[in-house]
């Protein structure tokens, strides 16, 4: 999945604040609810984020990821519930009070000013000397590596630099949070990664709490310390990323983030840490290493990862977590091999395999009778 | 190696193809530079050589710049500069185009201030109701514009509805004088030109990106500052050709003076309008025309100008 290190694994050693147990929350969501009209854009989520966290929020379009987002700004006032942050209730505080900022998906750079009066936008409003402004809007401009296109236009620069303008601008008022909407979304591939390092490193540097809001599993998976993940107004899980890629909770959620595998089926066998799973689709049985609670014959699904699979050509033991099937499917995409195989049911399973040599010859292609299996502890068991 | 008389030909049919196209661009532009021709600049032609005649109880009643006398063979060559000195000398048209500013950018002022809300509400309203706005704004040039003035004139007079409505509440208990007033001047100009105000002014609000207003906000400007420091900016093309549309017509403005105001508006069109139909002195009124467009050439010079720098 993710090619790059958790920041919060490589940078802080120590037990994170969100695990620990009396931790005080930095920004508190209590009970938010936002309709307009009819419908229920945010319905009753409660979250906790903590101090120097980057915290994504994931979703896809109409998830209310964005309209939470807006609540903590202060431009739209949610229906009911309270925001809280660094413990002072935000009910009733309009966004110019706020000690928050904003990074637009747009940008919303002001065309008519140049880059360093953009950025030195919100510091006049404070009512800072002009010594000191000039001061820290240079200061944040070599920050970001844009000190010498202070005096052009947002529309003499290109759309990578103009990321960093608004990021600048946002920061230089040293906000206690920074949102950021969709922050990578207008830049191409490469400068996304790039920036998505750099983003990280200002973050660490500046100590400054992020909230990103995404659809980009990608990107959230890269950024954050941990994940919401948003469906219809409602978080359904926040975890850290490989918790939420690899523990997912529900279907949305193991669908949602990566590609998965998954098998609609009844308990059969209920021990205390281990289940059996009979599939339809499947003849072997799922055998799955970690206990559920459920009644017998309850309906589940069991969902398995397309890298947790392995496949090979020689016949192996195929009575429990395994399948014969053809290789309907290939598609080569350099660092791994993604392979669709028809298993008799019909049923299709996704597998990838890294591209560990170079040569063609032996690998997998078109219509070969291949073998699948699959480790106990690979298999989460969703109930909804 | 390529022969030379290959590039050449190469090169041969670049500079025709290239000369083709700069002769397609100025067949394209020959027609309104044509049309502008014909019916600016000869007109102009025309009006200029009255201005630098004589006036004289004759039909046309103006001299003719050459005169070919056949019996003594003299071609005399006579251009009369009085009409131009005395517009300098005479305090009356000084006056006259002076107030014609005042009244213009009044006015101006007064459309800007009336049509920017109006212009921001249709830019800031749904599709349906924009649509709606936009033509409560362009339906009133269905009606012959004489036609809205003598209805002003109805509305206004010591017995018409403005003063009837005045009594019934008792704010007044005698009519008003509203018609033959500056104010009257005022109110039908600024009526009139409204439309020109309102709809350069909407195109630009229409264009500008909301989020820029939440970025501004986000970044602790009131809702006021965030008008004067990101909305008004913005609108700055708009607001430019909305005055300049109100201010230029307003100037040289003959029929609102002359059936709303009284005998004591003093406007350099009136002025025109007399010394051509009362006076019958064309050379002089040819010569108020030609300084009443050299007095517009500023402003209009101005517009093009920043209209490069927006673009």
């Amino acid at each position: 999945m993710s090619a790059f290190p958790n920041p919060s694994a490589v940078q802080t050693k120590s037990v994170p604040t969100w695990r620990q147990q009396d931790a005080k929350p930095f920004v508190q969501i209590e009970q938010i609810t936002k309709q307009f009209g009819q419908f229920t854009a945010v319905n009753s989520v409660s979250l906790d984020i903590y101090r120097n966290e980057l915290f994504c929020l994931l979703g896809g379009s109409g998830s209310g990821k964005s309209t939470l987002l807006r609540m903590l700004a202060g431009f739209e006032e949610p229906t009911s519930g309270r925001i809280l942050i660094d413990g002072v209730d935000m009910t009733g505080i309009p966004p110019w009070e706020r000690p928050v900022n904003m990074m637009f998906q747009s940008y919303a750079l002001f065309p008519h000013l140049s880059v360093e009066a953009n950025v030195a936008f919100g510091l006049k409003r404070e009512g800072i000397k002009s010594p000191e402004v000039n001061r820290r809007v240079s200061e944040i401009l070599d920050m970001v590596q844009l000190g010498h296109l202070a005096k052009r236009k947002p529309h003499m620069l290109s759309g990578g630099q103009r990321q960093r303008v608004a990021l600048a601008r946002a920061l230089v008022k040293r906000p206690k949070l920074l949102l950021l909407d969709e922050p990578l979304g207008a830049l191409d591939k490469k400068l996304r990664e790039e920036t998505q390092f750099e983003l990280m490193r200002l973050q660490d540097e500046l100590g400054i709490t992020f909230v990103v809001v995404t659809h980009d599993q990608e990107e959230a998976m890269t950024l954050a310390t941990r994940i919401g993940v948003m469906n219809n107004g409602e978080i359904v899980q926040t975890a850290e990323p490989h918790e939420v890629y690899e523990y997912p909770k529900s279907r949305f959620v193991a669908e949602f983030i990566g590609n998965v595998n998954l098998f609609d089926g009844v308990v059969v066998e209920d021990e205390r840490d281990s289940v059996s799973i009979q599939s339809p689709d499947l003849d072997a049985l799922l055998q799955v290493d970690h206990g559920i609670s459920c009644a017998p014959n309850q309906e589940v699904s069991v969902a398995i990862r397309p890298e947790k699979i392995y496949i090979s050509r020689e016949p192996v033991d195929i009575e429990v977590n395994g399948a014969m099937g053809i290789i309907s499917d290939v598609a080569y995409m350099g660092s791994q091999s993604v392979f669709k195989v028809r298993l008799a049911s019909g049923k299709e399973l996704r597998i990838t395999q890294p591209n560990v040599s170079r040569e063609m010859g032996s690998r997998l292609t078109w219509e070969d009778n291949v073998y699948l299996s699959w480790d106990p502890d690979s298999c989460v068991v969703l109930m909804s | 190696m390529m022969s030379e008389t290959t590039i050449d030909k190469k090169k041969h049919r670049l500079t025709w193809r290239l000369s083709e196209l700069r002769l397609g661009r100025a067949a394209v532009i020959l027609v309104p530079m044509l049309w502008l021709a014909a019916f600016f600049f000869i007109p102009f032609l025309v009006v200029f050589k009255i201005s630098l005649a004589e006036a004289v109880i004759a039909i046309p009643p103006y001299s003719p710049l050459l005169q070919w006398d056949s019996s003594s063979a003299y071609l005399t060559f006579k251009i009369n500069f009085g009409n131009y000195l005395y517009l300098f000398e005479s305090r009356f048209y000084l006056d006259a185009y002076l107030s014609s500013l005042k009244i213009a950018a009044i006015s101006t002022f007064f459309a800007l201030l009336i049509g920017f809300p109006i212009a921001y509400l249709i830019a800031r309203s749904g599709p349906t109701k924009r649509i709606i706005l936009l033509a409560l704004v362009i339906l009133p040039f269905w009606t012959s514009f004489l036609l809205r003035v003598y209805a002003w004139m109805v509305l206004l007079r010591k017995d018409g509805l403005v003063n009837d409505v005045l009594m019934a509440t008792g704010l007044i208990d005698q009519p008003l004088q509203i018609l033959q007033t500056e104010f009257a001047v005022y109110l039908g100009i600024v009526y009139t030109y409204l439309p020109f105000m309102i709809l350069p002014l909407y195109t630009s609000l229409e264009k500008m990106d909301l989020n820029l207003i939440d970025a501004a906000q986000d970044l602790g400007a009131k809702p006021y500052q965030s008008f004067f420091l990101v909305t008004l900016p913005l609108a700055k093309a708009g607001i430019i050709a909305g005055c300049l549309l109100v201010f230029i017509p307003a100037v040289g403005e003959y029929v609102i003076p002359a059936l709303l105001g009284g005998s004591d508006t003093l406007m350099i069109g009136r002025v025109l309008w007399d010394e051509f139909f009362q006076n019958r002195d064309w050379p002089m009124a040819s010569a108020v025309a030609v300084m009443m467009l050299i007095v517009l050439v500023g402003p209009i010079m101005y517009v093009r100008n920043s209209n490069k720098e927006v673009e």
